[in-house]
C-alpha cells in the first residue's frame, strides 16, 4: 500500500456503523467496518445481496438520510479530513468534488430530460468554476477520454440515445468532471453485457492509471473482482469478514464464507455435478454482534459461534490477510482461540455493553435463522422480521382458517 | 418410479423434441410510417432432442428471449417451422394449441415480477392446473402440495404470500408452477441471474435433479457464461438474431471456432486472479436489430474480418476505418430523426460537428496510404454535403468485403458443430489463424 507523505492512505474507514431505524427495530446495515485505500489502488468490496456493501459506499459518500445514520464512533477519514464531522454544505463539495460515484444503473444517474453534454457541463459549473464554451469543449473531452466516438455530437444527444455501455460511460466522464481522488463503483458493470462490460473494466483501469486515483468496487461477481481489485474485503450481514491481497484470497480463502462463496462458482469447478451450496439466506443484523452471523449458515460453525463474537485475527501467509472467525489464528487449539476472540471483544466493550442480556440472545437468535436447511421456515421469518411488518405465522395461520379444506 | 424414468430419457436421448427451420420473429415498427420491422430473430435453425439442456447465450438484445418465447407459442413467428415431436406447432391454434400448451412451460427471470403478489403460493401454483381443469379441487390441492415438496418447499407454505419469500424460493415457486401440468419442454430464462451466487448454486441443483427425475429436456437461456457451461449439454451462440455457433458445450468453451464465440468468451473474467487472460475486446456495441448490417452480422464488431484485397493498410489504420464507419453509420441513422431535418430545414444548428472534424479525430495520430486517404476524403465531401447514406454507402463499396455483402453459410467444423462464418470457407485463412496473425492471443491453448 502506497501511502502519502504523512502516512495517511486516501481512504480511511474506521468501526463504521451504520443503522437503520424502523418502527419496530434497528437494522444494523453496516456494523463495524474498517478498511483502507491507497492511491492508485483498488479495494473490491464482495457480498451477496444484503450484506452492507452498498450503504457502505453511500456512507462514504454521506449519502445516507433519515431513518438511516452513522453512529458517532464511526470514522471515514479522506486525506486525513473527517468526514462524517462535515455539514451537509461542505459535503457537497467533497461528494462530486474528491468523491464520486458510478452506480449500477446509468439510466438512473442520467436526467432523461437534459442532454448528457449539460450534465457533465452542470458538474464542471459546479465544482470547477467553468462556463459556456469552455466548459462545452471539456465536456467532450471527457467524452472523448471515456472512448465515446463522434463526442462533438453526442454531447448535444440526449440518455436514451446512447445504448447501455456508452450510458455508463457518460456516468464514468460525469464522475471524472471534477477530477475526483476516489472513484466508488457501486456494481458499475452488473447491468452490462460481458463484452461491454470488459471495455468498461479495462476503461477504468486506465483511469486509474492515468489519474492515479483510489477506486472501491463493489461487485458480486468474483470474476470482475479477480480481474480489477488489488485487495479484496468480503463483507457478510454488515461485517467485513475476510480482508486480503486478492491473490492471497483466490488462493488460500480463510472464512468459511469466502470458502463457500468461491465453491459456489459454477465457472470454477465446471467439472462438478453438483454445485456446492451456502445453504439459507443472508440474514438482517438487528442485534449488536454477540455471536457470529455466519453461524447459522456456517459448515464449521460449533457451540462457541453462537456466543462469541468473532474479531480480525491475521491468518495465512501474507502480512496483511485477516478473517474474523473463531476457528483462528491456525496454530492455536480451538479453545484458546475462543478465549483470545471472547477477550478481543471485551476491549472493544463499547458495543458489547448494549448487547442483548445472555438469556435474551439464544432465543433472537433462533428467530435468524437455526434450520439451517435451504427452504426452512427461517428465511421468510427473517424477511419478515426484517420490515415486512407481519410474520409470515400470521398471514399463514390468517388464510388457513379461511381455507374449507383445512 | 425416478428409475424407469431415467431409463427411457437415456433410451431417448437422441430422438429429437424440438426442431427449428428458417425460424424467423419480426416485431413490425408501428407508428405512422411503419418502417423497419426489428428483427429479432432472423432465421435460425437448430434441433432440441429429448432430455437435454440445450442452452442460448448471447448479449441482451439478440434476441435469445423473443426465440425462446417463439418456441412456446408466446410470439407468433414471422416465417420458418418450429416441429415439436414432429408437430409444427407455428400452425396450431384455439384448442390445439391451448391442448399443446401443457407440453411447455417457462421460468421467467425475475421472480419478483413473475408472481402474482396478490395470490397465495398455493394458488399461483393451482392456477395452471384450475385453467386447465386437471382433477378434482381436491386433487389439485394435493398435486401443488407435491410439487411444493418436490421443488423444496413446505407444505406449510401453500397459504403464504409471495412477498414472504426470499429470491431463491420464489424462483422455486415458478418452477413448481412451470412443473404444475407436467409438461416435457420447459424454456428457463435467465432463471437464476436475479439471484445471489450461492442461491444460485442451489436453483441449478435443484433443476439438475427435477430434470432427471421428470425427463425434462431444457431450453436454458442466460448471458452467464458460466452458469450455462455448467449445466447446458448443448450451446447455441446468438448474435443479432442469427445463431453464430452450436454445438456440445464442452468442445465449444474449450475450442470456440466462431470470431463472435470466440470474443464472448475472452471476455468473461475469470474468477481467478493469477491468470492472465488475452482478452479480445470488442469495440462498440451491437447494431441495430432494426438495420443490422447487410451481411454477416457480426462484420460491424469482428476482429477478423475479411479485408478487400486491394487494399494495403496497417491493422491500426484499418481498426480506425472501422471506427470512422461506426461514425458515418450511426450519423446515417441520426439524419433519419425528422426532428433534425425539419431543424435543418428551417435553418437551425443541427450541431453536428463538421466532416473534417471527424477524419481529424478518427485519423490524426495514424499515416493513411494514399489510397485510403482518397476514399476517406470522399466519403467526407459525402458527409459535408449532408449525405452520410451516400457517405456510408461509399465506404462499403471500397472498404467492405464479402462480410459486409453476402450473408455466411452454416460450416461443420467439428463434431456436431456449426459456426457461421465466411472465414471457414476453403479460400479463407481460418478465424483462429487470423486472430494470431493479427495479434490476439486466442483461446486454443
Amino acid at each position: 500500500m502506497s501511502h502519502t507523505e504523512d502516512g495517511e492512505p486516501l481512504l480511511a474507514v474506521d468501526n463504521l456503523r451504520t443503522v437503520f431505524h424502523s418502527d419496530r427495530e434497528e437494522i444494523r446495515a453496516v456494523d463495524g467496518v474498517s478498511f483502507e485505500i491507497a492511491r492508485g489502488e483498488t479495494l473490491g468490496i464482495v457480498g451477496e445481496s444484503g450484506s452492507g456493501k452498498s450503504v457502505t459506499a453511500r456512507s462514504i459518500m454521506g449519502l445516507v438520510e433519515s431513518p438511516g445514520e452513522i453512529r458517532e464512533e464511526s470514522s471515514i477519514r479522506l486525506d486525513g479530513r473527517e468526514l462524517t464531522a462535515l455539514s451537509e454544505k461542505e459535503y457537497r463539495s467533497v461528494r462530486g468534488g474528491d468523491i464520486a460515484m458510478v452506480f449500477q444503473d446509468p439510466l438512473s444517474s442520467l436526467n432523461p430530460v437534459y442532454t448528457v453534454g449539460n450534465q457533465i457541463i452542470e458538474a464542471l459549473e459546479l465544482h470547477r468554476d467553468m462556463e459556456g464554451a469552455e466548459a462545452k469543449s471539456e465536456a467532450i473531452e471527457l467524452l472523448r477520454a471515456v472512448g465515446i466516438p463522434d463526442a462533438a455530437r453526442r454531447v448535444d444527444e440526449f440518455p436514451h440515445e446512447f445504448s447501455g455501455g456508452m450510458r455508463q460511460r457518460a456516468v464514468i466522464a460525469m464522475a471524472l468532471a471534477c477530477d475526483p481522488d476516489l472513484l466508488i463503483c457501486d456494481e458499475p458493470t452488473t447491468a452490462l453485457d460481458v463484452t461491454i462490460q470488459a471495455q468498461i473494466l479495462d476503461l477504468l483501469q486506465e483511469i486509474q492509471t492515468e489519474r492515479d486515483i483510489g477506486i472501491m468496487f463493489i461487485t458480486h461477481d468474483m470474476g470482475v473482482i479477480a480481474e480489477v481489485a488489488d485487495r479484496v474485503a468480503v463483507m457478510y450481514a454488515g461485517e467485513v469478514v475476510e480482508q486480503a491481497p486478492v491473490k492471497e484470497l483466490f488462493a488460500n480463502p480463510h472464512h468459511p464464507y469466502t470458502q463457500g462463496l468461491l465453491q459456489s462458482i459454477p465457472g470454477r469447478n465446471p467439472s462438478t455435478d453438483r454445485l456446492p451450496t451456502i445453504e439459507g439466506d443472508v440474514p438482517t443484523p438487528h442485534e449488536s454482534a454477540s455471536f457470529c452471523r455466519f453461524v447459522s449458515r456456517c459448515p464449521k460453525g460449533f457451540d462457541e459461534c453462537e456466543r462469541v463474537h468473532p474479531a480480525h485475527v491475521e491468518v495465512g501467509d501474507s502480512a496483511d490477510h485477516t478473517a474474523a472467525c473463531l476457528l483462528y489464528p491456525e496454530d492455536m487449539p480451538t479453545d484458546d482461540t475462543v478465549t483470545q476472540h471472547e477477550a478481543n471483544a471485551d476491549q472493544t466493550g463499547a458495543e458489547a455493553d448494549e448487547a442483548l442480556s445472555a438469556d435474551d440472545w439464544p432465543a433472537a437468535k433462533r428467530n435468524a435463522g437455526e434450520d439451517t436447511s435451504p427452504v426452512g421456515s427461517d428465511n421468510s421469518d427473517a424477511r419478515a422480521d426484517g420490515g415486512h411488518g407481519h410474520s409470515a405465522g400470521d398471514t399463514g395461520g390468517h388464510s388457513e382458517g379461511g381455507d374449507p379444506d383445512e | 418410479m425416478s428409475e424407469s424414468v431415467v431409463d427411457t430419457v437415456s433410451h431417448q436421448a437422441d430422438e429429437t423434441l424440438l426442431d427449428v427451420q428458417d425460424l424467423k420473429t419480426y416485431y413490425e415498427g408501428g407508428g405512422l410510417l411503419g418502417g423497419d420491422p426489428v428483427k429479432a430473430v432472423d432465421g435460425v435453425n437448430f434441433e432440441i432432442s429429448r432430455g437435454e439442456t440445450f442452452g442460448l447465450v448471447g448479449e441482451s438484445g439478440c434476441g435469445k428471449t423473443t426465440l425462446g418465447r417463439t418456441l412456446i407459442q408466446l410470439e407468433t413467428a414471422t416465417s420458418g417451422t418450429v416441429s415439436f415431436d414432429g408437430t409444427d406447432i407455428t400452425e396450431l391454434s384455439g384448442g390445439d394449441l391451448k391442448q399443446w400448451r401443457r407440453n411447455a412451460q417457462m421460468v421467467f427471470q425475475d421472480p419478483e415480477s413473475s408472481l402474482n403478489d396478490r395470490m397465495t403460493v398455493g394458488e399461483i401454483i393451482r392456477e395452471p392446473l384450475d385453467v386447465h381443469e386437471q382433477g378434482t379441487a381436491r386433487e389439485r390441492r394435493e398435486k401443488v402440495r407435491t410439487l411444493l415438496d418436490q421443488v423444496g418447499l413446505m407444505p406449510e407454505h401453500y397459504y403464504r404470500y409471495p412477498h414472504q419469500f426470499s429470491g431463491g424460493q420464489r424462483q422455486r415457486i415458478g418452477i413448481a408452477r412451470a412443473l404444475a401440468l407436467e409438461p416435457e419442454f420447459v424454456v428457463l430464462d435467465e432463471p437464476v441471474s436475479a439471484l445471489d451466487v450461492s442461491v444460485q448454486a442451489q436453483i441449478l441443483n435443484l433443476l439438475e435433479e427435477l430434470q432427471e427425475e421428470f425427463g425434462l429436456t431444457y431450453l436454458f437461456i442466460a448471458h452467464d457464461l458460466s452458469v450455462v457451461r455448467h449445466i447446458c449439454d448443448r450451446v447455441g451462440v446468438m448474435y443479432l438474431g442469427n445463431l453464430m455457433e452450436v454445438g456440445p458445450t464442452e468442445q465449444l468453451f474449450q475450442s470456440p471456432e466462431n470470431p463472435y464465440t470466440r470474443a464472448l468468451l475472452s471476455a468473461i473474467p475469470e474468477p481467478d486472479p493469477t491468470v492472465q487472460v488475452d482478452r479480445i475486446t470488442l469495440p462498440g456495441s451491437p447494431p441495430s436489430p432494426r438495420d443490422p448490417p447487410q451481411g454477416c452480422p457480426f462484420a460491424t464488431r469482428c476482429p477478423v474480418r475479411i479485408r478487400p484485397e486491394d487494399i494495403e493498410a496497417s491493422d491500426a489504420v484499418w481498426d480506425r476505418i472501422r471506427e470512422f464507419r461506426d461514425v458515418i453509420r450511426e450519423r446515417s441513422r441520426a439524419e433519419q430523426s425528422i426532428g433534425e431535418r425539419l431543424k435543418e430545414r428551417l435553418g437551425f444548428d443541427t450541431a453536428l460537428a463538421d466532416s473534417e472534424e471527424i477524419v481529424e479525430e478518427e485519423f490524426s495520430d495514424v499515416t493513411l496510404p494514399p489510397a485510403v486517404q482518397e476514399h476517406v476524403e470522399q466519403a467526407a465531401t459525402y458527409l459535408s454535403d449532408g449525405d452520410p447514406d451516400a457517405a456510408r454507402a461509399y465506404l462499403r463499396e471500397v472498404f467492405g468485403s464479402q462480410c459486409d455483402t453476402e450473408t455466411p453459410q452454416y460450416y461443420d467444423v467439428d463434431d456436431g458443430r456449426m459456426s457461421f462464418c465466411h472465414r471457414h470457407a476453403q479460400e479463407h485463412v481460418s478465424p483462429g489463424d487470423e486472430l494470431r496473425q493479427r495479434g490476439y492471443d486466442t483461446h486454443d491453448g
